[in-house]
């Protein structure tokens, strides 16, 4: 069974279907790639995926559990995490405590057991902090643990930000372009990464990417939206030679 | 469907944002970098823990260099008459804080807060006042009773209206104030035999059977209450504010407030329940005016509703000692309370000039605290603890 299995999923905003009749199907351990042009609605799926838009119709399974239109919250808990675009870090917290805060609902206690400082706080505050460096030296960014978020550099805010969707504990991961704005350097390394989340975590991972190199070097499959539709799926070597997809996406030449 | 359209525009709005994010991003890096030290310094688990043991220490030193000015018959009876007032402002300041520096948004009703707090406190006072329960008790008790009323009205107004932002919520609390204010002007309460009476028109329609006393009359208010309040009272009061305030911050709850603050759709992605974090932190910051209208109305006789003590004006004193402060600072709001109150009655003397000398100190204080040069001046030259962490950290004990 499919971990992700995406069925007819089609939501309009007024007059423009933004998504039309979406298919995907990704299993476990996959690194799966979502490109296309810009507009073409990739980031729409992943919002639909996170239930920040709810779908006028069709159906999003998650291992097998029907997630379709349930709050972000929930599907989160059911374990999906996401990254974004333009990121979202929060900027006045330390970089500890942004993981601190992905880990918020798995080390739970009450809030007058933090105002009163029972126990139980500081057991369940010293298992976070174990918890959120051990997440920060996969990162490499433990020595920053302290600093605050906003004054991390940018290749460091968008594996900030990778941590903390890891702290969820998610089942599938979505990044959306964490390439984005990242020198060719910083792009390896983050390819690296990417890898190593998957075989580390063993994590299922969609990423929307504009960076074709980065695409060509770590997906196994893709599907390419073109204003809503998709126009090709499957096995990553294949569909990077699609004429189709040359023709609306990369470009000829 | 309104949440929809609403988290829609907001989508297309970050869409449109996208491309000055980038540049944006980096802009703010290279302006942060003079911070660097300062914030990892602050960030560190210790020295949250050192910071917030400055501000207890720094409340705690006040109060026994009073008490010992007072012993010495050094303080004159006009600061005499303060100390309670300067208790509740402190109360205030740190409260609004948790709303406006640590969940982020405006708001401009905590007088309004206060004012259930006093009337609430002061009626179940009035209504044990002939009981044989020791009066410390009883004011604790009260101090409860005006805190849990507070926070019942917070609650009851935070559910619609922390669905609004900015501006909105800035209204929709102002005008909470003053409608809270207007109303009890117009409420008789009496208490007899059978309980409770309320009238809207006046004392004689409230039909108190023999020996029934009126409580609330009308834009009269409120007479009799015992004067329980005193300068130990609202001490403890302040270091109790503190503590849940500094405590709260420093927790997984406070935490998850402080993160909708910062990115409200991120906290959302990551399993926050922004909804129940931020009517908390509104709850627990109107509670705690609650408690500060307690102090208000036992020590004053008689209470009435006037817009000088529970008006829009009060609330808004209450936001500068926030925002003189630093925003998010806790300490801050302890000395800029403390500050702001004492300097009109200290500059009594000087007349017509008094209130041209306060505001020319409000000018200073605020570029003291926010001009990026004299920030850096202050890093480098001044000990880095005595104002605490920087405005925005949000975590500044």
């Amino acid at each position: 069974m499919a971990l992700l299995d995406i069925g007819r999923l089609s939501i309009s905003f007024g007059g423009l279907r933004a998504v039309d009749d979406f298919n995907v199907k990704i299993e476990k351990g996959q690194l799966y790639g979502l490109i296309g042009p810009n507009g073409a609605g990739k980031t729409t799926v992943f919002n639909l995926l996170t239930g920040v838009y709810k779908p006028n119709s069709g159906k999003i399974l998650l291992d097998g559990k029907d997630i379709t239109g349930k709050r972000t919250i929930d599907i989160n808990r059911e374990g999906i995490a996401r990254t974004f675009q333009n990121i979202r870090l929060f900027k006045d917290l330390t970089v500890l405590d942004n993981v601190k805060a992905g880990l918020h609902n798995h080390y739970p206690y009450s809030t007058l057991a933090g105002i009163l400082r029972l126990p139980v706080y500081r057991r369940r505050e010293r298992e976070m902090d174990a918890r959120a460096m051990e997440l920060l030296r996969v990162f490499d960014l433990d020595a920053q643990a302290g600093l605050k978020a906003s004054n991390l550099p940018y290749g460091k805010q968008r594996k900030l930000e990778i941590a903390r969707a890891l702290a969820t504990q998610p089942k599938l991961l979505l990044l959306d372009e964490p390439a984005a704005g990242m020198n060719p350097n910083e792009t390896a390394e983050l390819m690296e990464t990417i890898r190593f989340v998957r075989r580390e975590f063993d994590m299922t991972i969609l990423l929307i990417e504009h960076d074709m190199h980065l695409v060509a070097g770590i997906c196994e499959e893709l599907t390419v939206l073109d204003f809503g539709q998709i126009i090709a799926q499957g096995e990553t070597g294949k569909v990077l030679r699609d004429p189709e997809v040359i023709k609306a996406y990369l470009g000829e030449g | 469907m309104d949440k929809d359209n609403w988290d829609k525009d907001n989508m297309d709005k970050d869409n449109r944002d996208k491309d000055n994010m980038d540049k944006d991003n980096m802009d703010k890096d290279n302006r942060d970098k003079g911070n660097m030290d300062k914030d990892r310094k602050d960030h560190l688990g210790n020295n949250t823990f050192r910071s917030g043991l400055i501000t207890y220490g720094l409340v705690v030193g006040l109060y026994v260099v009073m008490q010992v000015l007072m012993r010495l018959g050094a303080v004159p009876s006009l600061i005499q008459g303060m100390l309670v007032p300067l208790c509740m402002y402190v109360v205030l300041a740190v409260s609004l804080n948790l709303t406006v520096g640590i969940l982020g948004e405006l708001s401009l009703g905590h007088a309004g807060f206060m004012c259930v707090g006093a009337f609430a406190s002061a009626v179940f006072s009035l209504t044990l006042v002939d009981s044989p329960m020791p009066a410390p008790v009883r004011f604790a008790l009260a101090i409860l009773v005006g805190a849990l009323a507070a926070a019942l009205f917070g609650m009851v107004v935070g559910i619609p209206v922390l669905r609004l932002r900015g501006d909105y919520l800035a209204i929709v609390t102002l005008a909470f104030g003053e409608i809270v204010k207007n109303v009890i002007n117009v409420v008789y309460l009496g208490f007899d035999s059978g309980g409770f009476h309320i009238s809207l028109k006046n004392s004689a329609s409230l039909h108190l059977a023999e020996g029934g006393r009126v409580f609330i009359n009308g834009a009269q208010g409120l007479k009799g209450t015992p004067q329980d309040s005193g300068f130990t009272a609202g001490f403890i009061l302040v270091m109790l504010t503190l503590a849940i305030v500094l405590n709260l911050v420093h927790s997984r709850s406070g935490r998850a407030i402080m993160a909708i603050r910062d990115n409200r759709i991120a906290a959302e992605s990551i399993g926050i329940n922004v909804t129940k974090y931020k009517l908390m932190a509104f709850t627990i910051s109107a509670a705690l005016a609650g408690t500060a209208g307690a102090l208000y109305s036992h020590n004053f006789n008689p209470l009435a509703a006037t817009p000088k003590n529970f008006g829009y004006n009060q609330s808004i004193m209450i936001l500068v000692f926030v925002v003189l402060g630093g925003i998010g600072n806790i300490r801050g709001s302890v000395i800029a309370a403390l500050v702001l109150t004492l300097l009109p009655e200290l500059l009594r003397g000087l007349s017509d000039y008094r209130m041209l000398i306060y505001a020319i100190i409000l000018i200073v204080m605020m570029i003291f605290n926010w001009s990026p040069s004299l920030v850096a001046w202050r890093e480098r030259y001044l000990p880095r603890n005595l104002f605490g962490g920087g405005a925005h950290d949000g975590k500044g004990a």
